[in-house]
């Protein structure tokens, strides 16, 4: 006991250095995300003739740590728009409250009179507006939802519609999307399969859903922040959502290990 | 963390986890700004104003898409934008570019409604300014183009820096080629370094007069503009947006751009 009595109880810089306060703001200012925890790797997705597929893994990483192995990353929105979000996880679960709370009121405010229950949902463009627009105002606040996230499904006009939005509220879209590591290791298959909007209407269902498999093995081999267990989302005109959340990489190859030689302790 | 475990130096008074004086400036880890590349250019004719750019959207060495137009109809009727007069051009940061061009769209859509008449193209140039200005430290990451024809249905162009300096002007390249368009543009289209022949030796060289440029040529020069700098700028290539505005209206053509 010492005559400094704010420092009676704390821990001593001497004996443990000093504290960092960029944990914990002694002034109680709020602190903004800075940087993501537990993180979702990525998310990619493919357009076919008459809808789109989109996948992502199971597996919400803390930093190198594979934390979480049953993560479902995929949320369906409605019969015709599915979402896959990639980036921090609890900011995702932040998103799907506030989409949760959209869809009720979107139920509650829509006229009886439109019989139709297509026309009166949320298309997907509508909600990518709508996510671009919370993305867009949380950046300008400097308060960033660090997500990276596809919408994928079926435009007002009933036509396949794949759109993504990110933490800067950056838009846009194209036949082929992957965000994180899939923009460097699946974007280039997929664009194989897929080069442009005229290949789009050449594309089949199966087609499409191989290929998207196909790169979740390469993401699987090559992504060290990627886990074998996986869910996949078809979105199709006149079909409700196919969504299947326990997808097991099928036909891995890993004979090419044993070629491996000259790392650990062996001897060369 | 290296300090929880190394002790620092025995003193004579004890430290304390807390400061008595604020720990100085803290690094903050997010960037709001992205550059999504890219280039525009516009350029004004004696009863037409041309805006071209390309629509490929990069992140760094990746490309986004292939298809992300920066061009764009303000003040028309209807999600397409139709019978609309007024054509912006924005490249930068993109996300910061659709919110520009939204609030401008509203207003001039707003001034049409309360005043029963299409905002002039001076007005909605001076309203552009003072929105970007309005922005003045946080600013829209752009630079915008803005054109149309004015009160006499001469081609009208303005050009604007991030936080609303403008001026109007014949031509103007912007984004990540504009180093390599714009001389060009300065030589064939304001005649730049161009002398009449046989007009003298030396200071009596007599500059050859700029006028204004009949349409063939002005997209000759714009398509030659923009195939150029596809082959030595990676951020630009894919495709290229046109937009003609003339007393007709708005015409848009798409023609393809190198991919690689």
């Amino acid at each position: 006991m010492n005559h400094f009595p704010h420092g009676w109880g704390r821990p001593r810089d001497d004996v443990y250095g000093a504290y960092n306060h960029a944990y914990l703001q002694p002034d109680g200012s709020k602190q903004h995300t800075q940087s993501p925890i537990v993180t979702g790797t990525s998310v990619i997705a493919v357009k076919f003739k008459d809808g789109v597929v989109i996948a992502a893994d199971n597996l919400a990483s803390y930093g190198s740590l594979a934390r979480f192995t049953d993560v479902k990353r995929l949320r369906r929105f409605n019969s015709r728009v599915v979402l896959g979000f990639g980036g921090d996880v609890s900011d995702m679960q932040h998103l799907d409250r506030l989409l949760s709370t959209l869809s009720i009121r979107e139920d509650y405010s829509s006229t009886a009179s439109e019989s139709d229950n297509a026309a009166r949902e949320l298309n997907a463009r509508n909600l990518h507006t709508y996510l671009a627009k919370v993305m867009y105002k949380r950046r300008s606040e400097f308060n960033p939802l660090w997500n990276a996230i596809l919408v994928v499904g079926l435009d007002g006009e009933s036509q396949p519609f794949l759109a993504t939005v990110d933490l800067l509220g950056t838009t846009f879209s194209a036949p082929t999307l992957a965000t994180g590591f899939g923009a460097h290791l699946a974007q280039p298959i997929l664009r194989r399969a897929v080069p442009d909007e005229a290949a789009v209407a050449e594309m089949t269902r199966e087609k499409a859903v191989g290929v998207v498999r196909e790169c979740m093995k390469v993401l699987f081999y090559r992504d060290a922040r990627s886990i074998d267990k996986y869910s996949m989302a078809v979105v199709e005109k006149e079909k409700e959502v196919e969504l299947v959340e326990d997808e097991q990489l099928e036909q891995q190859s890993w004979a090419f290990a044993e070629g491996i030689k000259g790392y650990g302790t062996q001897t060369v | 963390m290296a300090s929880v475990f190394s002790a620092s130096i025995p003193q004579e008074a004890p430290g304390y986890s807390f400061n008595h004086l604020s720990s100085g400036t803290r690094e903050h880890a997010f960037n709001p700004y992205t550059d999504n590349g890219g280039s525009t250019l516009g350029i004004s004719g004696a009863d037409f104003t041309i805006f071209a750019g390309d629509t490929r959207s990069t992140s760094g060495y990746n490309i986004n898409t292939r298809y992300a137009p920066k061009l764009f109809k303000i003040g028309g009727e209807g999600p397409s934008n139709e019978n609309a007069r007024i054509v912006l051009s924005v490249v930068g940061f993109a996300a910061d570019g659709n919110a520009l061009k939204e609030r401008l769209d509203t207003v001039v859509k707003m001034y049409k409604y309360q005043h029963g008449k299409p905002m002039t193209v001076a007005a909605c140039a001076q309203r552009l300014s003072h929105i970007l200005y309005s922005k003045r430290f946080f600013p829209y990451y752009v630079h915008a183009i803005l054109g149309g024809l004015d009160e006499d249905g001469k081609g009208a162009l303005y050009s604007y820096d991030p936080v609303g300096s403008y001026e109007r002007e014949q031509c103007r390249a912007a984004g990540s080629a504009s180093s390599l368009i714009m001389p060009f543009l300065d030589n064939q289209v304001n005649f730049k370094n161009q002398y009449v022949p046989g007009s003298g030796v030396g200071h009596a060289l007599e500059q050859r007069v700029p006028e204004p440029l009949p349409r063939k040529d002005v997209e000759q020069l714009v398509k030659d503009a923009f195939t150029s700098a596809t082959e030595r700028q990676i951020e630009v290539g894919d495709g290229l947006q046109m937009m003609t505005i003339t007393k007709d209206g708005i015409e848009e053509v798409y023609s393809p751009l190198k991919k690689d």
